[in-house]
C-alpha cells in the first residue's frame, strides 16, 4: 500500500496558514517566502562574514555573535548577497571573537573582541551603509 | 535562526548504502550539541554520484562530504557544524581538488564531475527536498503551469514544445511537440496523459532519480501536457521495485492537490487535471507504450500492433499521449525559458540536454547530465573519471538491451540521437555501461540476449522463438562449438527478427548481437576458429596451468582449490589436472609467484 506520512498534520498546517492556493499572486507569495530559505543552497555570495568559530572564539563568545550576524541579515533582506559562515582559529585567539568581512575587490575587515551588539552595528554600517565600523578593527585595539 | 543548510542524499543508492541512519544519527548529535535550532536537515534527491555514497553537502560552504558513515557525524557536528573546522578526511578529493589551496574544501560544483555537466532535468536533484512542495515552489516551481493556464493557449504550448527541439528520452527520440499535437487534434470527450516511469534497461536508473529527487516537475508537466491536448486526467506508470519513488510520489501528489496544483478549478482558471499513480510489475515488455497502456487498463501487458497509435486510440481507448519521465522533466523548464534557450543546448536535430546512468568499468559510477553532443571520450574520461585499474577502454555500450556497443573507435563522436544509430547504436533512455579489455564482447552479447530472451511477451514467434534460437548460437559459439557459417547465420536471423518482430522489443533486441559482429568479429572468429577467448571471459574456452620453471612448489594453490584438482610434491612444481578443474581462478588469484597463467 502506498503510504503518505503526516498527511492529516501537513493539511492541519496549511488550513493554519489559510493557504488554498487560487490564484498566482497566492504562488507567488510561497515563492518569495521560501526563496529566502533555500538561497542558502546556492553557494558562495558577493560578501562573506565569516565568524571565528575555533574553541578559542568559542569559549569567548562567538555563537551569539555568529547567531546575531545570521538574524540580522535575514531581518534586513540581504540573505541573497551575504553569507554568513564560520571558520576555525585564525591564530589570533587573544582577540576573540573575531569575525572577518570579505567583500569583492575590497580588502578583506577584521574585527575583533565582538559581540552580538557590535554584530548589528556591522550588519547596519558596514554591510548594509558600506562603512567599515573603524572602532572595532583590529587596527584600533590595544592588546 | 537558520545558518546552515546540511543536504543529505536519500535516493536509492545512497539509501542502500545507509543514508536514513547517517539523517537520523545527526538529528540526534545536533540535539545533544543544542544547535537544532540553527542547522537544517534536508533530505534531496540524488546528487548523481552515487559510487561515493552515502554524500552529503553542507550549505553555505558548500562543502562536499563522500562515504559518510553515521560513526562520522559526531566528528561533523563537533567539528563542523560547531568550530567551523572542515573535516578533511571525508571531503571528496578528485585530482583537479588536490592542487586546491590547503583547506578550503572543494564544493560541489567544481569537481570534474560536475563541471562539465549542464543540469537541465536534474536541476532540483540534489538540492531540493522532495517531499517538500514549498522548496519546489521557491525554484520556481508551478510557475510554467501558472504561465500555460494564464498566459498561454493550448496550441502556444505545443508550439513551444515543437520549437524548443525536445525529443523523447525514453529511447526513440520521437518529437515530444508532434506527438502532442497528434493528440490535440484528435477531438473525443476524454483524453489521457501517461507518464512511463516503467524504467527497465539494465543499469538505467535516471527516471528513479528524477522521481526520487523532483517528483513535482513531472506532475507540472504532466498537468501542461494535459492543458495542450485537452486532457484532464493523468497516469504514472511506475515499476513496483521502486519504492522511494513511489511514497514521494504520492507524497507530491497529495501535496499538489493540497495546494489545489492539481484537482479542480486549478488557479481559478477552470482547468482540471488529477493523476493517479499505477504501479507495474516490472515486466521490461511493460515500458513499450502499448504494452504499457494495456497494463494499465488491467490487462496483461503485451503490445498491439501500431496504428491506431496512442495518440488516436489509447488509454481506455481514448486518445492519449505518452511520454517518458526525462522527457516531462525538461518542460517546465522549456515553458519558463523559451524553445530557443532550450535549442541552444545541443547539436542540429537533438537539443538540449541527455542524463546517462554510469555503470560498469568506470571510476564515478553515478548519474550525469550533458549537453547532446558532448563527445563519448569527455562523459568516460573526465566526467566519469575513466577507467579504474589503468586498464584501456574497449566500448561502451549504449541503448541497454535495445542498444549496441561503441568501439573505442568511435571514441569523439558527439553523441547524440541520430549520430547513435549511424553507429550502430541507440541512446535508448541512457544507460552507458563501459568495458574495458577484461570484458569478452561475445559474452556481453550473450548477456542482454537473454534477458530479451527472458522478457520477451511471447506474443509473436520472432521474438520469442528467434531471441532464443539466437541465444542458443551464442551459447555454441561461447562453449567452443560455433562455426563461421553459424556468425552469417546469425547475422541473418538477426534481421529476421528486427523486421517481423510485433514491438520495439523485438525490433531491436538483436542490437547488442549485431553491433559487436560488426566492429567485434574478430574476437567471435577467435572463439569460432582458435577456440579461444581473448578477454578470458568464456570458461569452456579457458584453461589454466602451471609454468613449471615459476612454481617454487609452495602448495598454496593446491590448499585454495575447492575440487582438488592441484596437486604435486613441496619444493617441485605442482600440476593442475585438467578434467577436475572448475576454472573458478582461486589458484591465479593465490599464487605469490604469478606462475600461474590463464589461457
Amino acid at each position: 500500500m502506498l503510504e503518505c506520512s503526516g498527511k492529516s498534520e501537513r493539511k492541519k498546517q496549511y488550513l493554519e496558514r489559510g493557504i488554498s492556493m487560487k490564484s498566482l499572486q497566492e504562488l507567488a507569495a510561497i515563492r518569495e517566502r521560501m526563496k529566502d530559505k533555500v538561497s542558502l543552497r546556492s553557494g558562495e555570495n558577493e560578501t562573506r562574514i565569516v565568524v571565528g568559530m575555533a574553541t578559542c572564539g568559542i569559549s569567548a563568545g562567538a555563537r551569539p555573535v555568529l547567531n546575531a550576524f545570521v538574524e540580522e541579515v535575514a531581518k534586513e533582506g540581504l540573505s541573497d548577497k551575504v553569507t554568513v559562515t564560520q571558520t576555525g582559529c585564525i591564530g589570533i585567539c587573544q582577540y576573540e571573537p573575531v569575525v572577518e568581512v570579505f567583500e569583492a575587490d575590497k580588502e578583506k575587515v577584521t574585527y575583533v573582541y565582538m559581540t552580538a551588539e557590535k554584530a548589528k552595528r556591522v550588519v547596519e554600517e558596514h554591510i548594509k551603509g558600506g562603512k567599515v565600523v573603524t572602532e572595532y578593527t583590529i587596527g584600533n585595539i590595544k592588546a | 535562526m537558520i545558518r546552515s543548510h546540511v543536504l543529505i542524499c536519500t535516493g536509492t543508492g545512497c539509501t542502500s548504502s545507509g543514508s536514513a541512519k547517517i539523517a537520523t544519527a545527526l538529528e540526534q548529535e545536533l540535539e545533544n550539541k543544542g544547535l537544532a535550532e540553527e542547522v537544517k536537515i534536508v533530505k534531496t534527491g540524488c546528487f548523481g554520484l552515487c559510487a561515493l555514497g552515502p554524500i552529503m553537502i553542507i550549505y553555505p560552504e558548500g562543502t562536499f562530504y563522500s562515504k559518510v558513515t553515521a560513526e562520522d557525524v559526531p566528528e561533523i557536528v563537533e567539528e563542523h557544524l560547531l568550530k567551523g573546522r572542515i573535516v578533511n578526511r571525508l571531503v571528496y578529493n578528485d585530482a583537479e581538488a588536490e592542487k586546491k589551496v590547503e583547506d578550503i574544501a572543494v564544493s560541489l560544483g567544481e569537481t570534474t564531475f560536475y563541471k562539465k555537466q549542464k543540469r537541465l532535468a536534474l536541476r532540483n536533484c540534489g538540492v531540493i527536498n522532495p517531499e517538500v512542495i514549498d522548496e519546489y515552489i521557491a525554484m520556481d516551481g508551478y510557475a510554467a503551469l501558472g504561465k500555460v493556464l494564464t498566459e498561454m493557449t493550448p496550441e502556444e504550448v505545443i508550439q513551444v514544445i515543437k520549437d524548443s527541439g525536445l525529443r523523447g528520452r525514453g529511447g526513440g527520440g520521437f518529437p515530444t511537440g508532434v506527438k502532442w499535437s497528434f493528440a490535440a487534434a484528435n477531438a473525443s470527450d476524454k483524453k489521457y496523459v501517461v507518464c512511463n516511469a516503467d524504467e527497465g534497461d539494465p543499469g538505467a536508473f535516471m527516471d528513479r532519480s528524477v522521481l526520487e529527487g523532483d517528483p513535482h516537475a513531472v506532475l507540472e508537466a504532466m498537468a501542461i501536457a494535459g492543458y495542450a491536448i485537452g486532457a484532464d486526467e493523468g497516469y504514472i506508470y511506475v515499476r513496483a521495485e521502486y519504492p522511494i519513488a513511489i511514497k514521494r510520489l504520492q507524497i507530491a501528489i497529495d501535496q499538489a492537490r493540497e495546494y489545489n496544483l492539481l484537482g479542480k478549478d486549478i488557479f481559478g482558471t477552470g482547468f482540471n487535471f488529477d493523476i493517479n499513480i499505477r504501479l507495474g510489475a516490472g515486466a521490461f515488455v511493460c515500458g513499450e507504450e502499448t504494452a504499457l497502456l494495456a497494463s494499465i487498463e488491467g490487462k496483461r501487458g503485451e503490445p498491439r500492433p501500431r496504428p491506431p497509435f496512442p495518440a488516436v486510440k489509447g488509454l481506455f481507448g481514448k486518445p492519449t499521449i505518452i511520454n517518458n519521465v526525462e522527457t516531462y522533466a525538461n518542460v517546465c523548464q522549456i515553458i519558463l525559458n523559451g524553445a530557443d534557450w532550450f535549442s541552444s543546448f545541443g547539436t542540429e536535430k537533438s537539443k538540449g540536454t541527455k542524463v546517462f546512468a554510469l555503470g560498469g568499468k568506470i571510476t564515478n559510477t553515478g548519474l550525469v547530465e550533458v549537453p547532446m553532443g558532448t563527445t563519448l571520450r569527455e562523459v568516460v574520461e573526465e566526467i566519469g573519471g575513466g577507467i579504474p585499474n589503468g586498464k584501456k577502454f574497449k566500448a561502451a555500450q549504449t541503448g541497454g538491451p535495445s542498444g549496441g556497443c561503441i568501439p573505442a573507435e568511435h571514441f569523439d563522436v558527439p553523441i547524440d540521437y541520430d549520430n547513435l544509430i549511424a553507429i550502430g547504436s541507440m541512446m535508448g533512455s541512457g544507460g552507458l555501461i563501459v568495458m574495458d579489455e577484461d570484458n569478452c564482447m561475445v559474452d556481453i552479447a550473450k548477456f542482454f540476449l537473454e534477458f530479451t530472451v527472458d522478457e520477451s511477451c511471447g506474443k509473436c514467434s520472432p521474438c520469442r522463438v528467434g531471441t532464443k534460437r539466437l541465444y542458443e548460437m551464442l551459447e555454441k559459439i561461447t562453449s567452443g562449438k560455433g562455426t563461421l557459417e553459424d556468425l552469417d547465420k546469425m547475422e541473418k536471423l538477426c534481421y529476421y527478427i528486427k523486421e517481423n518482430s510485433l514491438c520495439g522489443l523485438g525490433q531491436t533486441a538483436p542490437n547488442p548481437v549485431l553491433s559487436t559482429l560488426r566492429y567485434f568479429r574478430d574476437e567471435y572468429e577467435a572463439h569460432v576458429v582458435e577456440k579461444r577467448c581473448p578477454a578470458g571471459v568464456c570458461k569452456d574456452l579457458l584453461s589454466y596451468e602451471i609454468i613449471a620453471d615459476k612454481c617454487k612448489g609452495c602448495s598454496l594453490c593446491s590448499k585454495k582449490c575447492p575440487v582438488g584438482a592441484i596437486s604435486g610434491q613441496i619444493k617441485s612444481p605442482f600440476v593442475i589436472d585438467k578434467t577436475k578443474c572448475i576454472k573458478c581462478g582461486v589458484c591465479m588469484s593465490t599464487c605469490k609467484f604469478g606462475a600461474i597463467v590463464k589461457k
